[in-house]
C-alpha cells in the first residue's frame, strides 16, 4: 500500500540557473574529450560504444555492450523474482531494445549503466507484472543533438561518485535501496529507504535538459 | 506559469524503481512530460537503478546468446523516426492511453454537469479523467490512501493553493481535501486512487458559491 509516508518528502529547493552554460560548454568540448578519453583509460568507454551502435550500426561495439551488460541484466531479472529462461529472454530482449533505441539515448542524462537499467526495469514490469508502463514524453525530439563530452564525462563521474556513497552507507540503509529497486519494499517501506545523495545528479540532468530544450526551442 | 505543486521524492522514487501500480504510473508519467523539474529529479532516482544493476553481479548468458539477439535485432523493423510533440492537451503517456487528445475521450456523466472517464489499467489502483464546470466542487470518489489529481486544463483550489495545467496534488484521506474547480471554464483533471475501481456512484457535492469558500 502507499500511505501517507509518502507524503513526508519535500521538493528541493530551486535550482540555480545555469549562466553562462553554453558558452562554457562550447569551451569545454574539445578538453571535455580528451578527459573523457583519459579518464576511460581504465576501462571501457560505454558511452562511446552506444553511439558506435547509434551512428554506425557498429556490431563490435553491440558484442562489447552484451559481453558487459547481458549478465548484469540477467541476474537484476533473476534477483527481481524471474526464473532462468525468462531473464534469459528479458536480458536478450534489453540488449536487442538498446540496439534499436540507442537514438534516445543522451549521455548528459545518463550513464550507460541507467540508461540500461531502464530498459530492463521496464522488461521486468512487462514480463513480470503484465502491466503497462507509462512513459513520459520522450526526449529528445527532432534532429540527433551532439551530445557533449564533458557533460557526457560528468555525468559517469557522478554516477561513479554516487555508486561509491551508496557502498559507504549504513547497511541498513544501503539494504533498503537494494531491496527498493528489486522489487520486494512495499511504498511505504521505499519512503524510508530515500534521502539519498541525489542533488548534484539532479542540477546535471536539469541542466541538460534545459539545454535540450534551448536547442529544440 | 510554472509548475508549483511537484511530486513527492518517495512516489518519484517508487516509480524509477518500477513500484507503482500502472494507475499512478501513468499520473507520474504525465506530470512528469509537463515538468522537468521532476524528470530531472526521476532520473536522479533511475541513477541509483543504473548503481544497482553495476553492483548485482553477473548471471551467465546462455550459449550463443549474442547471436540469438542480433537475430532478434534482424528480424525487426527499425524504429520510426521521432516525431515532434503534436500540439493538444494530453501528453503523450496520457494519449496513448485514451488513444487520442480530449476530443477523443469517452465521458459519463456523474451528477451535477461533472463528467469522468475511467482509463483502463491494472486493478491495484484507479485512474480517471475528471470533467468538472466552474465553480463545482471534485466529486468525492471514495478515496482510500493515497489520491494524485492531475490538472491538465483550467485550474481548482483547495484549501487556498492554486492547481493549473502540470499542478499534482498529492493527498491522503485524512487531508478531507475539497478541490473546487475555478469560476468559468471546466477544469480537466487526471486523478488515481489507490485500490481496486468502486462502482458506487459518485456523488458530487454542490460546492458554496466559489468566493464564499
Amino acid at each position: 500500500m502507499l500511505t501517507g509516508t509518502l507524503l513526508a518528502d519535500n521538493v528541493d529547493a530551486p535550482l540555480l540557473t545555469p549562466t553562462g552554460a553554453i558558452e562554457a560548454r562550447q569551451r569545454a568540448s574539445a578538453r571535455g574529450r580528451q578527459e573523457l578519453a583519459a579518464s576511460q583509460a581504465q576501462g571501457p568507454d560505454w558511452v562511446a560504444e552506444v553511439l558506435a551502435v547509434r551512428d554506425r550500426r557498429d556490431q563490435r561495439a553491440f558484442a562489447a555492450l552484451f559481453r558487459h551488460f547481458a549478465p548484469r541484466v540477467k541476474s537484476f531479472l533473476l534477483r527481481a523474482g524471474a526464473g532462468e529462461a525468462l531473464a534469459e529472454e528479458c536480458a536478450q530482449e534489453v540488449m536487442a531494445t538498446l540496439w534499436h533505441k540507442a537514438h534516445l539515448f543522451d549521455p548528459a542524462r545518463a550513464s550507460v549503466s541507467t540508461w540500461v537499467y531502464t530498459i530492463a526495469r521496464n522488461r521486468r514490469i512487462d514480463a513480470l507484472r503484465r502491466q503497462r508502463r507509462p512513459e513520459p514524453e520522450e526526449l529528445p525530439w527532432g534532429p540527433e543533438p551532439e551530445p557533449d563530452p564533458d557533460d557526457a564525462l560528468v555525468m559517469q563521474q557522478e554516477t561513479e561518485r554516487l555508486g561509491a556513497a551508496i557502498a559507504r552507507l549504513p547497511d541498513k540503509q544501503r539494504d533498503l535501496i537494494e531491496r527498493a529497486f528489486y522489487g520486494d519494499l512495499s511504498h511505504s517501506e521505499i519512503a524510508e529507504a530515500t534521502g539519498l545523495p541525489l542533488g548534484t545528479i539532479k542540477s546535471r540532468i536539469r541542466l541538460a535538459l534545459e539545454r535540450l530544450r534551448h536547442q529544440l526551442g | 506559469m510554472a509548475i508549483m505543486h511537484h511530486l513527492t521524492d518517495s512516489l518519484l522514487m517508487a516509480h524509477a524503481a518500477g513500484q507503482l501500480p500502472e494507475a499512478f504510473g501513468l499520473v507520474v508519467a504525465t506530470h512528469v512530460s509537463l515538468c522537468d523539474e521532476c524528470r530531472a529529479r526521476l532520473a536522479a532516482f533511475e541513477t541509483v537503478g543504473g548503481v544497482m544493476l553495476d553492483g548485482c553481479g553477473e548471471a551467465a548468458m546462455s550459449e550463443g546468446s549474442l547471436e540469438a539477439t542480433l537475430a532478434r535485432i534482424a528480424g525487426r523493423p527499425p524504429e520510426a523516426p521521432r516525431q515532434a510533440p503534436r500540439p493538444g492537451i494530453f501528453p503523450a503517456p496520457l494519449r496513448d492511453y485514451v488513444g487520442g487528445d480530449l476530443g477523443a475521450v469517452r465521458w459519463r456523466g456523474v451528477g451535477g454537469g461533472v463528467r469522468q472517464a475511467i482509463i483502463p489499467t491494472s486493478r491495484a489502483a484507479t485512474v480517471r479523467l475528471l470533467h468538472i464546470p466552474g465553480g463545482m466542487a471534485v466529486p468525492d470518489h471514495g478515496h482510500r490512501g493515497i489520491e494524485l489529481t492531475l490538472v491538465l486544463k483550467g485550474a481548482f483550489r483547495d484549501a487556498g493553493d492554486r492547481f493549473a495545467r502540470g499542478d499534482v496534488e498529492v493527498a491522503t484521506e485524512a487531508d478531507r481535501h475539497t478541490p473546487v474547480a475555478e469560476p468559468g471554464d471546466a477544469c480537466i483533471c487526471l486523478a488515481a486512487t489507490e485500490g481496486p475501481l468502486r462502482f458506487t456512484a459518485l456523488l458530487p457535492r454542490l460546492a458554496q458559491p466559489f468566493l464564499r469558500i
